[in-house]
C-alpha cells in the first residue's frame, strides 16, 4: 500500500477497459451478477441430472442412444450402471447445495443489493470480494472436472499421472458419497469403487476451495454492514434482507472452517495414508485392511467422527440456503402487500434464533448411525425448538398479509410460493426431528420430500422472486410479467406435484438413493406414483427454459424500467437504474425512515422511502389499523 | 371486539415507524461503535455527505476478528476430533523437546510485539523497527524449532501416519504453522512498510495497521499454547 491510498484506501474509478469492468471487476454489481451467472449455470448442470435420475426411476432399463453416447462405460446399451446413478446422486446434491443455494442468494443478490441497501458505495474490500467470487469459480471448474475425469477415459488415465490415487475413468460422473461423502468409503480410494479414485479427490479439494471463497465472502459481509452503513442507516433502520444476509455471513463464517478441517482429513486420509475416518479391521470390496499393497492397514479411526464433522457445518449450510430467501420474501411481501413488516423486531429476532439454533442440532442428521439415547432427545428438543423462530416468521409473513390489498406480480407470487412451500416443507421437519419417527423415516423418501421442499425449493423460489423484484434495478429493464406469472404457476404446481407424492412414497417405505426398484414387490404399486413424480419433473424442468429465456431475452429487450418501478422504499430503489459504479453518483444517501413505511396515514403516497426528508410521520400506533 | 384487539395488536408488533431507540444496541446513538468513534447520525459510515471513501480503521479491525473466529473455529473443531477420539486411537506420544523451545520462543514474541506497539506510542522509530525484527526473527525461530521437533519425532518413530495420535502432532504444528507464516508476511509488511518511511510514524495507517497485526501474532501465539497444552496433557 502507498501513499496514495491513504487519502481514500479502497476509493477505485470507475474502469474503462472490458477485462477490468466485466470480469475482473471489484465492482460488488459486477461480482454479484457474476455469482447469479455462476448459479444459473450450476443450477443447469445439476438440473439436467436430476432429469436423468428421474429417466432412470420411472423407465428402468429402457435404453436412452444418447446416454450411450456420452456415457459409453456409464450406459452400455443406453441403461445406466446403478454406480452411474449414484454418482448422479452425488452431483446433482453436491452442484445445488454449494454451487446454486449457496451462491446465489449470498454471493448473488447479498453481493449486489447489501452495500446499495446499507448506503455504501461498495463493499468493505472489494478487490477480497473479487478473489471470493475467483475462488469460488476455481471451485465450480474442479466439481466440472470430478465429473470428466471419472466419465472420461482418456481423462482419468490422464489424471492417474498425478499418483495412484488419482486414477479415474470408471464411468460414473464423479465420486459416489452424496453430497454428505460419508466415511468410511469416502476416505478409502479407488479401493471403495468406482468413481472413489480420482473422482473424490477432486471433490474434496473442490469443496475445500468452495469453504475459502466462502470464508472471503463473509468477512467481507460482515465488515462491509458492521462499518460502511450510511447516516441514519440504524440497524433497526436496516431492511430484512440485510439481516439475513449478515446472519448468513455469521453462519458461514462459523461452520465453513470446520468443514474445512473435516476436509483436510478426509483428504490426509486418501493420500497420505492416516486413518482418521477409517476403522481397524475394515473389510472393503473382499480385501481386509492390510492384506494388500492396495489397502494398506488401517487403525483406529471414527466413520461417526466425518458425520459429527459434517454435519456442524451441514446444518448451518440449510440455513445458509434459506435464510436469504426468508429476508428477501419479507422485503418483498411487504412492498406488494403495501404494508410494513408485521412484527420487525421479532422477525430480526427470529432470523437470529434461527441462525443460533442451527448450530445446536447437527445431531438429528444421525440419528440412525447410533447414538445415545440422551443425545438424541437434546437434538431432538433443540431441533423442534426451531419450529418456534420459524412460525414467527411465518405468522409474521401472515400478519403482514392480512387485510392487504396485495399486487400479483410475479416476484410477488414467487414470495408467497416461498411462504407455501416453506411451511409445506416445515411441517414434516416436525416429525423427522424426533428421533423415534426419524429412526424408521430417515432413509427413506421422506426426507427427501422434506428437505427438497424446505430448504431446496424454497430458497430456490426466493432467487425467483429476488431476481424478478430486482431485475429492473439491475439491468434496466423489466422482465416479461406474462411469461413470468406462466413459470410461476407451472413451477408452483409441478414442484408439489413431484414432492408430495414423495411423502407417500416415504411412509410407504421406498428407500432413498436406489437407482431402481424392481426387485421390491411391495413398492411395485407405487410405480404409477413415481411415472407422476417424473412426468411432472419433466414439465417443471421445461418450464425452467420459460424462466432463462425471460432472463436473456428481457436483458436486452425488456419493457424499460424507471428508477422505483415497484413504488418501493428502501435505499437501491432511490437511486439510478441500474446504480452508477459507486451506487449513489457521489452523494450517499443520509436514511430518515425504517425500511418498510408503506400504508402511512398522511403520507403523501402511500409510501415513504427511507431518505425522505419531509414525510412528517406519526411515531408508532395505529396507523396499521389503516383500512384501504 | 376482534377490531380493538386487533389494533393492539399491531401497534405492539409493527415497529417500523416507531421513534427510534436513542440508546442500547441499534440505536448508534450514544455508544461508540465497534471502530471505536462516535457514529456520525445513526449508522457509522461517513456523514451523508460526498462518497470519498475513506480510510476506515474499524473495517480493518472488525475484518481480523472475524477472521480469527474463523481459524479459531477450524482449530476448535480439530480439537475436538483430538478430544473426542476413543480409547483405541490414544497413544501416548513423548512430547519432542524441541516443542517446549518453540513454546518460549513464541511466547517471548508476543512481548516484543507489544514492544514494537509501545515504541510506535511513544514516537520511537528505531526502537520499533528494532522490535518489529525481533519479532520476525522469533517467529522464523519459531518455525525452525517446529521443522527440528517434527525430525525428533521421527526420529522417535512418531511418523506422520502411524496412528492418530501421532498424525495430530504433524497435523496442528503444520496448520498452525501455516497460519503463522502468514503472521511473519504480515509483521514483514510492517517492516517493509516503516522501511520506506511514507508516513509519519504515528499516521492512522501504521497504528492500524501494527495493531491488526499484534491481534492476529498473539491469537497464534494463543493458538499455540492451546495446541501444546493439548498434545502435553491430553494424552
Amino acid at each position: 500500500m502507498s501513499a496514495e491510498t491513504h487519502e481514500g484506501v479502497h476509493r477505485h474509478p470507475a474502469p474503462t477497459g472490458f477485462i477490468r469492468k466485466y470480469i475482473f471487476s471489484v465492482d460488488h454489481k459486477v461480482i454479484g451478477i457474476q455469482y447469479i451467472m455462476l448459479a444459473l449455470a450450476a443450477v443447469a448442470v445439476g438440473m439436467t441430472m436430476s432429469l436423468l435420475m428421474r429417466l432412470n426411476l420411472s423407465w428402468p432399463g429402457t435404453s436412452w442412444p444418447i446416454l450411450e453416447t456420452l456415457f459409453p462405460t456409464g450406459a452400455p446399451g443406453g441403461v445406466m450402471t446403478p454406480e452411474f446413478y449414484l454418482s448422479l446422486v452425488t452431483m446433482h446434491g453436491t452442484i445445488m447445495v454449494f454451487f446454486v443455494l449457496t451462491t446465489a442468494p449470498q454471493g448473488g443478490f447479498g453481493n449486489y443489493f447489501l452495500p446499495i441497501q446499507i448506503g455504501a458505495e461498495d463493499m468493505a474490500f472489494p478487490v477480497l470480494n473479487m478473489l471470493s467470487f475467483w475462488v469460488t469459480l476455481v471451485g465450480f471448474i474442479v466439481i466440472l472436472l470430478a465429473i470428466f475425469v471419472e466419465g472420461n477415459q482418456a481423462l482419468g488415465q490422464a489424471f492417474s499421472a498425478l499418483g495412484p490415487s488419482f486414477t479415474g475413468g470408471s464411468g460414473t460422473v464423479g465420486p459416489i458419497g452424496g453430497w454428505t461423502g460419508y466415511a468410511p468409503l469416502s476416505a478409502l480410494g479407488k479401493i471403495a469403487g468406482p468413481g472413489q479414485g480420482a473422482g473424490m479427490n477432486l471433490w474434496v479439494i473442490s469443496i475445500a476451495i468452495f469453504c475459502v471463497g466462502s470464508l472471503l465472502g463473509a468477512l467481507n459481509f460482515i465488515t462491509t454492514l458492521l462499518n460502511m452503513r450510511t447516516k441514519g442507516m440504524s440497524l433497526m433502520r436496516m431492511p430484512l434482507t440485510c439481516w439475513a444476509w449478515f446472519t448468513t455471513a455469521v453462519l458461514a463464517l462459523l461452520s465453513f472452517p470446520v468443514l474445512l478441517g473435516g476436509g483436510i482429513l478426509l483428504l490426509l486420509d486418501r493420500i497420505a495414508g492416516t486413518s482418521f475416518f477409517i476403522p481397524s479391521g475394515l473389510y472393503v470390496s473382499g480385501l481386509l485392511s492390510g492384506s494388500n499393497p492396495n489397502f494398506p492397514l488401517h487403525t483406529g479411526g471414527s466413520p461417526i467422527l466425518w458425520q459429527h464433522l459434517f454435519w456442524f457445518f451441514g446444518h448451518p449450510e440449510v440455513y445458509i440456503a434459506i435464510l436469504p430467501g426468508m429476508g428477501a420474501t419479507s422485503h418483498i411481501l411487504a412492498t406488494f402487500a403495501r404494508k410494513p413488516v408485521f412484527g420487525y423486531r421479532a422477525m430480526v429476532f427470529a432470523i437470529f434464533a434461527i441462525g443460533l439454533l442451527g448450530f445446536f442440532v447437527w445431531g438429528h442428521h444421525m440419528f440412525i448411525s447410533g447414538m445415545s439415547p440422551y443425545s438424541a432427545i437434546a437434538f431432538s428438543v433443540l431441533t423442534l425448538s426451531i419450529g418456534v423462530p420459524s412460525a414467527v416468521k411465518t405468522f409474521n409473513w401472515l400478519g403482514t398479509l392480512w387485510g392487504s390489498r396485495i399486487r400479483f406480480t410475479t416476484a410477488m407470487l414467487f414470495a408467497l410460493g416461498f411462504v407455501s412451500l416453506f411451511v409445506a416443507g416445515g411441517i414434516t421437519g416436525l416429525i423427522l426431528g424426533q428421533s423415534s419417527l426419524d429412526l424408521a423415516m430417515h432413509d427413506t423418501y421422506i426426507v427427501t420430500a422434506h428437505f427438497h421442499l424446505v430448504m431446496g425449493v424454497a430458497s430456490i423460489f426466493g432467487m425467483f422472486a429476488a431476481l424478478y423484484f430486482w431485475f429492473p434495478k439491475m439491468f434496466g429493464r423489466l422482465m416479461n410479467e406474462r411469461i413470468g406469472q406462466i413459470h410461476f404457476w407451472l413451477t408452483f404446481v409441478g414442484v408439489y406435484t413431484i414432492f408430495v407424492p414423495m411423502h407417500i412414497m416415504g411412509i410407504v417405505g421406498m428407500p432413498r438413493r436406489y437407482s431402481s426398484f424392481g426387485e421390491y414387490e411391495f413398492l411395485k404399486t407405487l410405480h404409477p406414483l413415481v411415472l407422476l413424480v417424473s412426468v411432472a419433473a419433466v414439465i417443471t424442468i421445461l418450464a425452467q427454459v420459460l424462466f432463462y429465456f425471460n432472463v436473456f431475452w428481457s436483458i436486452f429487450k425488456g419493457k424499460k424500467a424507471g428508477d422505483n418501478p415497484w413504488e418501493a422504499t428502501t435505499l437501491e430503489w432511490t437511486t439510478a437504474t441500474p446504480p452508477p459504479h459507486d451506487n449513489f453518483a457521489g452523494v450517499l444517501p443520509t436514511v430518515y425512515h425504517g425500511p418498510y413505511e408503506f400504508a402511512v396515514p398522511g403520507a403523501p403516497n402511500d409510501y415513504v422511502m427511507q431518505t425522505d426528508v419531509g414525510a412528517d410521520v406519526p411515531s408508532g400506533n395505529g396507523h396499521n389499523g389503516h383500512k384501504h | 371486539m376482534w377490531g380493538p384487539t386487533y389494533q393492539a395488536v399491531m401497534a405492539i408488533m409493527v415497529t417500523s415507524t416507531k421513534k427510534l431507540p436513542t440508546r442500547g444496541i441499534g440505536s448508534g446513538g450514544k455508544r461508540p461503535g465497534p471502530n471505536g468513534k462516535q457514529p456520525g447520525g445513526n449508522g457509522w459510515h461517513s456523514n451523508g455527505g460526498p462518497s470519498k471513501r475513506r480510510f476506515s480503521p474499524g473495517a480493518y479491525r472488525i475484518t481480523m476478528w472475524v477472521l480469527l473466529a474463523a481459524i479459531v473455529m477450524m482449530f476448535a473443531a480439530l480439537s475436538s476430533v483430538y478430544i473426542m477420539s476413543s480409547e483405541e486411537q490414544r497413544r501416548a506420544v513423548h512430547m519432542p523437546p524441541m516443542f517446549f523451545v518453540s513454546t518460549v520462543l513464541i511466547l517471548v514474541s508476543s512481548w516484543t510485539f507489544q514492544r514494537a506497539k509501545r515504541s510506535l506510542q511513544q514516537q520511537q522509530p528505531r526502537a520499533y523497527l528494532r522490535w518489529l525484527l525481533a519479532t520476525l526473527g522469533l517467529g522464523c525461530g519459531f518455525l525452525v524449532s517446529q521443522l527440528i521437533g517434527w525430525r525428533e519425532l521421527a526420529a522417535a518413530g512418531v511418523y506422520f501416519a502411524e496412528h492418530p495420535r501421532s498424525t495430530f502432532f504433524y497435523i496442528f504444528t503444520a496448520l498452525h504453522g501455516a497460519h503463522l507464516l502468514g503472521g511473519i508476511g504480515l509483521v514483514l509488511y510492517l517492516v517493509l512498510r516503516r522501511g520506506r518511511r511514507i508516513l509519519p510514524l504515528n499516521d492512522e495507517l501504521n497504528v492500524t495497521w501494527t495493531s491488526i497485526v499484534g491481534i492476529y501474532w498473539h491469537a497464534m501465539d494463543g493458538i499455540w499454547i492451546w495446541l501444546f497444552s493439548l498434545l502435553l496433557i491430553f494424552k
